[in-house]
């Protein structure tokens, strides 16, 4: 289009999901805005924000290290015991083909979420403390927000309650302090994901990187 | 809530195509129409991906590929000192509600079966729906495409279960659990289907009532 637009660029905001386009209105912290037409949720800045989910990814990193590491569930029948840990879990897929599976396993439930949040927190500490973005924090964005579909950990929650009732009549089965690391994690992990405006986050990185 | 406030000068709603710019899908940055790279992300910007429903047709049926061997062999195989069993996915639910775990048989059947093939249906009714009018509010096909990619990613709740089993009942020769050959294609069509779903551009489901409405505004 050759003619000149009746707004500029950046008094416009347009809805990802349905294309439909908008003069920018900042909401007031506290509330949201929402596209007229499809109903998706624009803008959600909050007071504080960054630090917030800088202190819930810190929590979720070391949430996740230990979880992984630690006893997760054991189980006993006629004597007989085993307990595993969330890796051993992950690689139970080891024969043949399968090992492809293990590692698929391994890392929708551990490494994707942890990428999430280390990446989360590289990008976000330099904002808050109003300094220049680290480098290739636009990047680093962008595949934390890629990978946020394939980040699995709540699912793997419920699929552990499905599994020991499926062997509750097997054998014996109690709950390592993994166990209640992990769910911790999923509530943390929800949590972050429902703070971050990322609408906010891109304009920060924005303005530091043009001026 | 701020609802935003419209651009351009009458009340209805304007699309960034038809105001002559393009956002980028991923950061929302507007840029002129045309432009072919975000600038402030690096992400690739197409105004409509014309050719996403290639992709969204080739993904979907590699996806309704994998889910039939997903059915076919055996997802899980417990030995124990009596006897070798080996179930599949609907073998298995129908082994819970004989035992009377109804409630658990009815989160493997959704997540498995009702779920799966709820979303081959909906992904390929949305593709269809954006090529020919549909009866169907384009608000509610949103809404469809939301539940879509939200809920697809909790099929793979079998694939944990089956994760979890395999690795914790290993009790020498009292009882162990392995996974079957299904649960490498289960889990090939989970990914496939989301990664169908994420291909698919929403935007179009809305292009076709602008198109309608300016039909029926001219008559
Ligand atoms: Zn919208
Ligand atoms: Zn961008």
């Amino acid at each position: 289009m050759d003619q000149p637009l009746p707004i500029p660029l950046d008094n416009l905001i347009v809805c990802t999901h349905c294309d439909a386009a908008f003069t920018l209105e900042r909401p007031e912290v506290g509330q949201r805005a929402v596209c007229a037409r499809c109903g998706t949720v624009l803008i959600t800045p909050r007071r504080k924000a960054g630090l917030q989910i800088i202190a819930v990814s810190v929590a979720i990193t070391i949430l996740i290290i230990a979880a992984t590491v630690f006893p997760f569930l054991s189980i006993s029948a006629a004597g007989a015991t085993n307990s595993v840990s969330i890796l051993d879990a992950a690689l139970a897929f080891s024969d043949g083909p399968l090992v492809a599976l293990a590692l698929t396993t391994a890392a929708l439930i551990i490494f994707v979420p942890l990428a999430r949040v280390l990446l989360t927190i590289y990008v976000l500490v330099p904002i808050v403390l109003d300094r220049p973005p680290a480098r290739r924090s636009t990047q680093a964005f962008r595949l934390a927000e890629a990978l946020r579909p394939w980040s699995m950990a709540e699912i793997f929650v419920l699929g552990c309650a499905v599994a020991l009732i499926k062997i509750s009549d097997l054998a014996d089965v109690a709950f390592g302090p993994a166990f209640w690391m992990f769910s911790g994690l999923v509530v943390l992990v929800v949590v972050q994901d429902n703070f971050l405006c990322r609408w906010s986050v891109w304009k920060s990185l924005d303005k530091t990187q043009t001026s | 809530m701020v609802g935003m406030e419209v651009a351009g000068q009458n009340s209805n709603i304007v699309s960034a195509r038809d105001l002559g710019v393009v956002a980028c899908t991923r950061c929302t940055q507007v840029w002129p129409a045309g432009t072919q790279i975000c600038s402030r992300c690096g992400s690739t910007i197409v105004a409509r991906d014309r050719l996403s429903l290639q992709r969204v047709w080739a993904l979907w049926l590699v996806g309704l590929m994998c889910y039939v061997p997903a059915n076919m062999y055996p997802m899980l195989q417990t030995r124990t000192l009596l006897s070798v069993q080996e179930d599949t996915i609907v073998g298995g639910a129908v082994e819970l509600i004989h035992h009377g775990a109804v409630g658990i048989a009815l989160i493997i059947l959704i997540a498995s079966v009702v779920i799966p093939i709820g979303k081959f249906m909906a992904i390929a009714f949305l593709a269809i729906s954006v090529k020919r009018p549909s009866s169907v509010s384009n608000h509610h096909r949103q809404v469809l495409y939301e539940v879509v990619e939200y809920i697809g990613r909790w099929s793979m709740i079998d694939i944990f279960v089956v994760a979890i089993m395999s690795s914790l009942v290993q009790l020498n020769t009292l009882a162990a659990v392995n996974p079957g050959r299904a649960s490498l294609f289960f889990a090939l069509s989970v990914i496939f289907t989301m990664l169908s779903a994420q291909a698919f551009d929403s935007r179009m489901i809305w292009d076709v009532r602008a198109r309608q409405e300016e039909m029926t505004t001219d008559e």
